[in-house]
């Protein structure tokens, strides 16, 4: 099935996770959460959350622990430079080829 | 009703007539007149419409681009520098399928700088997905922009209106404007395909990856390609969307032809003379001497250049022995993009059967040179006789 029939002439996003396509490709380094510096995690509740706030995709979950949406987390680090306690750190994805060659 | 006035405020008639809602121009020459008349009718409260003064010809298209996305009919005109300065937004408009009118008062470009006619600021615009329409005199200037809107809408895609700056925007010429009842009738108000809502927000024109991708309601949406596919296609098919346009103008207006090109004397005539706007008119006096000795000659102006009317130019050439383009711009390094089109079109249409004309290129009026009749009338008697070099000629060229 082709695109012939859709709606718009051209690039039209709504909002919604992952309207611009499956960017998780993107990316070249992938954030880890550190649990054990995390305020939210560390006191069980729900503070702070910055991560959340400054990730311009919209890939972090405002849950205990915040959860990174890999599909579609592009590795821009934002969330990495903007967590008070450096709870996340930006992994080269290599590291993870094992992983990745499992699916 | 008849009046005589010069070319700009033809073209800023056919604007008030069509009830656009937004303008955003910056002033260059010889532009500028058409914007101020447009303002001048804003400020009066003659014309309810929005005047945005903007600091330069990029911000203008991008004011134009943002209007017309949220739902408002919008118009901007440009010269020279002016559009090569907007070039980036150009392609812009045409790729987001906004129908934009904007008025290109062909002038030279620089360097160096020079305020006269020729046409290289427009033909330089040729490969941006835009509509082009050339006029030939005031009357088609106002006429031309009207169809320019009930086209563009129809086919969502920006046209620019192209007119030669100083013979046509400086000079006065009667001309009738149109009844505004007429034009109302013919121009329905504007339905765009998609117009931003507060209510319903969405991004227009994102980041699009080369290949299809599921959107967020699970349908298949465009990559890239299918995008740029669909403007291709689409603007084929405006050339029957001009010709039904044409013929509505006809009903309405009482005025109109042949919708891709303007011939004069062509019927019989074995060597065609070939241009676009206003030195088409000037190549009718030097066609009317050639005619009094006896040479069969005529003049096809092309009122439609992008979408290029191929076949209807490929029919009306076939069986002539000459074809004499004469062009006021320069795909440089090559020769004239419309002698080019002009051969590719008789290529396709015409190889292999005999009746294929040669092609002879003239370029002229570079920077505003003059063009004197009487050079017109020789280089065309002299391209009767067989196709006097490969290479573009320059007439006038003094080097």
């Amino acid at each position: 099935m082709g695109t012939r029939n859709y709606r718009r002439k051209t690039s039209h996003s709504e909002s919604g996770p992952g309207d611009g396509g499956r960017t998780g490709s993107w990316r070249v380094t992938r954030p880890v959460l550190n649990r054990s510096l995390c305020i939210p995690c560390k006191r069980n509740a729900e503070a702070c959350f910055i991560c959340w706030l400054f990730c311009p995709d919209v890939v972090i979950a405002r849950t205990i622990p915040p959860a990174i949406d890999l599909e579609y987390c592009k590795g821009c680090g934002i969330c990495a430079e903007e967590c008070p306690t450096k709870a996340i750190t930006m992994v080269d994805e290599s590291e993870f080829a094992d992983e990745n060659d499992k699916g | 009703m008849h009046i005589i006035e010069n070319g700009n405020v033809a073209a800023a008639l056919g604007v008030r007539l069509c009830g656009v809602n937004v303008i955003a121009a910056y002033p260059i020459t010889p532009q500028t007149p058409v914007t101020e008349k447009l303002s001048e009718w804003v400020e009066a409260g003659e014309m309810k419409a929005e005047y945005i003064p903007v600091e330069s010809e990029h911000s203008a298209l991008s004011v134009c681009i943002a209007a017309t996305s949220a739902g408002a009919r919008s118009f901007t005109a440009t010269s020279s520098n002016g559009l090569l300065y907007m070039h980036e937004q150009v392609q812009w408009a045409s790729g987001a399928r906004l129908p934009i009118v904007m008025c290109v008062v062909n002038r030279a470009v620089g360097a160096p700088w020079n305020v006269w006619n020729d046409q290289q600021d427009s033909i330089s615009q040729r490969d941006t997905g835009w509509m082009q329409m050339y006029a030939s005199d005031h009357q088609q200037i106002i006429d031309t922009v009207i169809k320019a809107y009930y086209l563009a809408e129809k086919t969502s895609i920006p046209i620019m209106v192209c007119y030669d700056g100083y013979i046509l925007s400086h000079t006065y010429m009667p001309f009738e404007v149109p009844d505004a009842d007429k034009v109302k009738a013919f121009l329905p108000p504007f339905k765009p395909d998609y117009a931003l809502d507060p209510n319903d927000p969405a991004n227009l024109n994102t980041v699009t990856l080369p290949d299809v991708r599921m959107d967020v309601r699970g349908e298949l949406a465009h990559g890239y390609m299918e995008i740029r596919y669909l403007l291709q296609e689409e603007l084929r098919g405006a050339l029957a969307v001009a010709a039904e346009t044409e013929k509505r103008f006809d009903e309405i207006f009482g005025r109109g032809g042949d919708p891709y090109i303007e011939p004069y004397l062509c019927d019989d005539a074995e060597y065609v003379a070939v241009g676009l706007g206003s030195v088409t008119y000037q190549l009718r006096v030097a066609v009317d001497a050639l005619r009094a000795e006896g040479i069969k000659v005529g003049v096809m102006g092309i009122k439609f250049y992008r979408p290029f009317p191929d076949e209807a130019i490929a029919k009306a050439l076939k069986g002539r022995k000459g074809v004499i383009v004469y062009e006021k711009a320069l795909s440089y390094g090559y020769e004239g993009a419309l002698a080019s089109d002009l051969k590719s079109a008789l290529y396709d249409s015409l190889a292999g059967t005999g009746s294929m004309p040669y092609v002879q290129n003239f370029v002229l009026g570079i920077g505003g040179r003059d063009i004197k009749t009487h050079d017109l009338t020789e280089t065309l008697r002299a391209a009767t006789k067989g196709r006097v070099a490969k290479e573009p000629v320059w007439i006038g060229l003094k080097l």
